[in-house]
């Protein structure tokens, strides 16, 4: 099956609606326009799946050229379409998990006035992320890349006249600004990537430059650090890691299927497919690979510090995305490049599983974000409230559940390939996840009825809303079996599913980087022991804290007030790039480049010239006195100097 | 048949200017259609000459050679190559877009109006065809004349300031042009050719020319081409002239006016001097480079529209420069679609500013917000011009930036990365000036009373805006298409500056 298939129905999908959305006028047809061409995705991704299960292991990667983009002197650049494993994988999960999204939302969006323009951009996301991670070469997949991007933006300024708040921010449109702007700083990184990789192979084919890598660099090279550490920058702009994380939590402007599907479970996640897709270059520079891991579990922990304190229970969930992406990171950084991408997978179940739950919380609440006005909606909301507990379970990851195999796959990577240090700060902000999560489910559904029962009644969502959280939480639930690691795996007799399918992918990767040889299976056991009693005891210490609702909570934040202010500020990352960039920069081009080097030096010089000429010409008018003899004379001035230059040669 | 497109394509607008004159003043509308046909008909024209032209051929196809002045060996002729017939393209097309955008609001004298829009349409087409530097200059003069007639009398407030600092800016260069033509002119005779202004004569005396004497020449071009550009530091003619110019000559000058510097800087500076060129591509580049940051730091702090737009401009055009200068194909063959890109996406942002303006008579972005809820249809066209221009992949923009930048970093001419690297931070300034603009303008809650009411775009307006956005997206997903036109000849432009500074 031709792989051009499995973007051109969302493609279709975002014209027909983007373009006769007006004359659909139903929502009914345009919700069915909008998932139909998802699912149509989704089983081409299916059968494209089977056909690679099909070929023998070793030729499972075929490259399909739709047709030449770019080409111009020796530069040439086609759209094409790569199909392998890694690749399949991504398009399975955004056309799966971007499928129910899609069906969720025409519950969630009912009666909006965009309800059209919704389901146009969900399309036109979902063509652009499919082009991000099908792509056979750097600049098709910057295309999707920066295409996400432009989604994200529009959807995040969907509700363009609401109001939003957050640091410096009053509107959405603010905060959808700041996610493209903070993202394109990232995607300089990427371009300045390309052109140096072009530099060097003449090509930004993926395949061939993974072919060549190993041959064309030597192990650490300065160029091939400096390569991946610009790829780095835009993976910390498009996945939300430290520096540029600080535009995610205010992305939860747009509604919440937007959250789900871009800002948790597809869009960043991008920067991990970057790296996989490129992990021999990563391989090749160890220098990078340990940025890559300390900034991941520099993320990790410090986004659940930040989690831990807020009430917004999008933003909360914001905070743990950007968390759980730190895992994912600090996965790459010790060269567990398939432990990573098997976090994204199940991270798509359960983080798009609790923002969907979330949103029908929103939805039951009357748009109420703030978990402080909750409380005891378990009765109200039964299968929300069920979904939540699986997802929860799976994210703090509670043995059996998704998330659990997935984590305790990073810390086990983390600590063999990293050290205990590493694996330490794992463990707590493993913990930090437990406790902040089971912290907002004691506020959402148990205690008191903290809201007011005259203006708000709770209620159970629709079931086009409910219907993909249980198929999600179903997921959420087992997605984690098929990457059961070797030590259970080998007592119960199954292998390591997801691991064995990506193994092609990483495996001149992991031939070049360090092999882990030896006898772990003591100390893997241990490990995973230590992450079940820290997600257990989080849990349960979110519960004696929380229980009866906040305010012993409140106690214990007058108590510490300082650390308090720094996590509720986010640790005013945001004021600080305020002060130092955003402000200078500003006040520098208006009050000096505009104001001084334009108006004044340069303008000064122009019309200090013409009034020179001005003035000049107004003393030479005075020759021009309009008595014949003065012309005259001035005539015979002149022939006399043109004959004393003609015959000057004569006489010399 | 392609030459007689090509003098169809010129003539046509002189035959209408003059036809018009005929019109007697008060029949408006009669002389607002008859123009629009004759230009809309010399657009269908021009179409042919894509379709005659030999993609695979670098040299001047559908040349017309015929004497004018023996004595200075000074001629009618024409011609194009790939580079001229994109850029003739875009001149017919904004031509009729340009006289549907002054429909309305150009309400006097409406004959003087449009006979000098229908010179300046032949004078712009000139100017790309003219293979005779004498014949290149009387075009190159022509212009100046309708243009700042059309910002003096038809402009805003300060129009006579504007039009005046137009007038001296672009004279200063083109008189020092002037003297390079005729001193190439006595170079050809010093060589034993005989005075000439026979640019396809001269493209083979100007590379002998000793490198010393070669450096002034380039010069006096440069210096007529980068204020036309404009290059930093000639830049500040252009805010005032944008500002003040009605809508339709914001459109043009952005448009196709700011191309005849940047194409003047491929056809006489690195065809006639490629030695001089090699040599001083770093210097240049570096005030490319300064311009594409320079105007967009620039443009982030105006709070008038259109003013933005036209700092936008400066930085565009920098990425053009450093892409000419970086004397790589993939840099020229970028600089080149990037003029069309331009064009197109800058003519459209001026169309914007201009159907806003025509509805509340003010260019303060603090006066609007929130229009997207009464102007939808508006805020798809408009939204896709800001991105076309902040350079998304997919639109046009993109395309012709990332090949300049990619250029500009693999020339053996610069041999330094600093300059595509420090180029490309023009991308994130970029999308910090056109989205603050978008969302000043269109996002946000409509809360001022004369905000209220505003009529969506009417078809008029389509009818300006939506060619341009179908060609943004056309250009950003298959731009093979239109720069094969222009490979040949660039590599042929690009390979001459190779032979002389690598053969040796």
């Amino acid at each position: 099956m031709n792989p051009a298939l499995l973007t051109l129905f969302p493609l279709l999908g975002f014209v027909v609606i983007g373009l006769f959305g007006k004359w659909l006028k139903h929502e009914k047809v345009i919700g069915v326009v909008g998932s139909g061409a998802i699912f149509l995705s989704f089983l081409v991704a299916v059968v494209l799946f089977c056909d690679l299960l099909q070929m023998p292991e070793e030729s499972r990667s075929y490259v399909s050229t739709v047709y030449t983009w770019i080409a111009t002197g020796s530069f040439s650049v086609n759209v094409a379409y790569r199909v392998d494993q890694l690749s399949v994988l991504f398009a399975l999960i955004i056309t799966g998990v971007g499928f129910l999204i899609h069906v969720y939302s025409i519950g969630y969006m009912h009666g909006d006035k965009g309800f059209a323009r919704f389901f146009a951009y969900l399309n036109l996301f979902v063509f652009m992320m499919l082009n991000l991670v099908m792509a056979s070469n750097f600049l098709l997949t910057f295309l999707g890349w920066e295409g996400v991007g432009l989604c994200s933006y529009l959807l995040i300024g969907f509700w363009y006249d609401r109001k939003f708040e957050g640091s410096f921010i009053t509107w959405t449109g603010d905060a959808a600004k700041k996610a493209f702007i903070v993202n394109r700083i990232g995607d300089f990184g990427v371009l300045i990537a390309m052109f140096m990789l072009f530099n060097i192979f003449g090509t930004l084919d993926y395949g061939e430059i993974s072919q060549h890598a190993q041959g064309v660099f030597s192990m650490g090279d300065t160029a091939v650090t400096i390569i991946t550490l610009a790829l780095f920058l835009g993976c910390t702009g498009k996945s939300a890691q430290i520096p540029l994380a600080v535009w995610l939590p205010d992305a939860m402007a747009g509604p919440t299927p937007v959250s789900a599907l871009i800002h948790a479970a597809t869009m960043v996640t991008s920067g991990i497919f970057l790296i996989a897709r490129t992990n021999v270059l990563f391989a090749l520079a160890p220098a990078t690979m340990a940025i890559v891991a300390g900034v991941g579990i520099a993320t990790a922990l410090i986004a659940g510090t930040i989690g831990l304190v807020q009430n917004d229970i999008k933003k909360v969930l914001a905070y743990s995305t950007v968390s759980q992406l730190g895992f994912m990171f600090t996965a790459l950084g010790v060269g567990a490049f398939t432990a990573g991408v098997f976090h994204v997978m199940t991270h798509a179940f359960f983080k798009a599983l609790l923002f969907l739950a979330s949103g029908s919380v929103i939805h039951g609440m009357h748009e109420e974000q703030d978990v402080q006005k909750m409380g005891g909606l378990k009765k109200y909301m039964p299968v929300t409230f069920a979904t939540w507990i699986i997802g929860t379970f799976a994210i703090a990851g509670i043995p059996v559940f998704s998330g659990f195999f997935s984590k305790d796959e990073i810390l086990w990577n983390a600590y063999i390939g990293g050290g205990p240090i590493l694996w330490g700060i794992g463990a707590i902000a493993a913990f930090f996840t437990a406790f902040y999560m089971w912290r907002l489910t004691s506020l959402t559904f148990f205690g008191k009825e903290r809201f007011d029962h005259h203006s708000v009644h709770p209620h159970e969502s629709p079931v086009t809303m409910t219907a993909p959280l249980v198929i999600l939480a179903v997921l959420s639930a087992i997605g984690g079996f098929v990457g059961i690691p070797h030590v259970i795996g080998h007592l119960i007799n199954v292998p390591n599913y997801i691991e064995h399918w990506l193994e092609p992918v990483f495996s001149s990767a992991q031939a070049i980087l360090p092999a882990h040889v030896g006898e772990y299976s003591a100390l893997e056991w241990t490990l995973m022991g230590i992450s079940t009693v820290v997600a257990v005891s989080g849990i349960l210490l979110a519960r004696t804290f929380y229980a009866a609702g906040p305010e012993r909570a409140h106690q214990l934040a007058a108590r510490f007030s300082l650390l308090y202010k720094i996590l509720w500020n986010k640790w005013y990352l945001d004021e600080l790039y305020q002060m130092l960039l955003v402000n200078p920069i500003y006040i520098a081009s208006r009050d000096f480049l505009w104001k001084v080097v334009d108006v004044v030096v340069i303008d000064g010089i122009v019309n200090g010239s013409a009034r020179t000429i001005a003035a000049s010409a107004s003393i030479l008018r005075r020759l021009q006195t309009g008595i014949a003899q003065n012309y005259a004379l001035l005539m015979m001035a002149g022939i006399v100097v043109l004959i004393v230059i003609v015959l000057y040669p004569f006489f010399s | 048949m392609g030459v007689t497109a090509l003098l169809c394509t010129l003539f046509a607008p002189l035959v209408g200017a003059v036809a018009i004159a005929f019109i007697s003043r008060e029949q408006e509308r009669a002389i607002k259609v008859s123009s629009l046909v004759n230009l809309t008909l010399t657009f269908g024209v021009s179409l042919l000459l894509p379709v005659y032209f030999n993609s695979s051929y670098a040299g001047m196809q559908f040349v017309v050679d015929m004497p004018w002045i023996p004595s200075l060996d000074a001629g009618f002729r024409i011609g194009i190559d790939g580079t001229s017939l994109l850029l003739v393209l875009l001149t017919t097309l904004i031509g009729p877009i340009s006289l549907l955008a002054s429909w309305t609001p150009i309400t006097k004298s409406v004959k003087e109006f449009h006979v000098l829009m229908l010179l300046l349409q032949f004078g712009m087409t000139g100017v790309f065809i003219a293979t005779d530097t004498f014949l290149f200059y009387i075009f190159w003069e022509l212009i100046l004349i309708p243009m700042v007639f059309i910002i003096g009398i038809w402009g805003g407030h300060d129009r006579i300031y504007a039009s005046v600092k137009f007038f001296l800016y672009t004279l200063v260069g083109s008189l020092l042009m002037l003297v390079a033509i005729l001193w190439l002119g006595f170079a050809a005779q010093a060589q034993g050719l005989g005075f000439t202004a026979d640019l396809m004569k001269l493209r083979l005396v100007g590379p002998s020319i000793p490198v010393d004497v070669q450096f002034w020449m380039f010069l006096a071009f440069a210096l007529a081409f980068c204020i036309k550009v404009p290059l930093f530091p000639f830049h500040t003619w252009l805010p005032d002239a944008h500002v003040q110019a009605p809508t339709a000559g914001s459109v043009i000058l952005a448009a196709v006016l700011l191309k005849m510097g940047t194409y003047g800087l491929i056809r006489f500076n690195l065809e006639l001097f490629p030695q001089t060129s090699a040599q001083l591509a770093g210097a240049i580049s570096i005030l490319a480079v300064i311009g594409i940051i320079y105007g967009a730091l620039v443009a982030m702090v105006q709070t008038d529209v259109k003013k933005l737009v036209a700092y936008s401009s400066v930085s565009h055009l920098g990425f053009v420069v450093l892409g000419i200068f970086s004397l790589t194909v993939e840099g020229v063959q970028g600089a080149v679609i990037q003029m069309v890109n331009h064009g197109i996406s800058t003519g459209a942002l001026f169309l914007c500013v201009g159907v806003l303006y025509e509805r509340r008579h003010t260019r303060d972005v603090d006066q609007y917000g929130g229009i997207t809820s009464v102007m939808p249809r508006f805020s798809v066209l408009f939204g896709l011009s800001m991105l076309a221009s902040v350079g998304l992949p997919g639109l046009n923009g993109f395309v012709g930036e990332f090949l300049t930048l990619l250029g500009a970093f693999r020339s053996p001419f610069l041999n330094d990365w600093t300059y595509a690297i420090i180029g490309s931070t023009g991308v994130i300034f970029a999308a910090v000036y056109l989205l603050w603009m978008f969302q000043r303008v269109m996002f946000g809650r409509n809360d001022n009373s004369e905000n209220k009411h505003l009529r969506d775009v009417s078809r008029m307006e389509q009818w300006q805006l939506v060619p341009l956005v179908v060609l943004m997206i056309w250009i950003g997903v298959a731009p093979k298409m239109f720069m094969d036109f222009s490979e040949q000849s660039v590599r042929h432009v690009v390979g001459q500056v190779e032979h002389y500074m690598f053969s040796k």
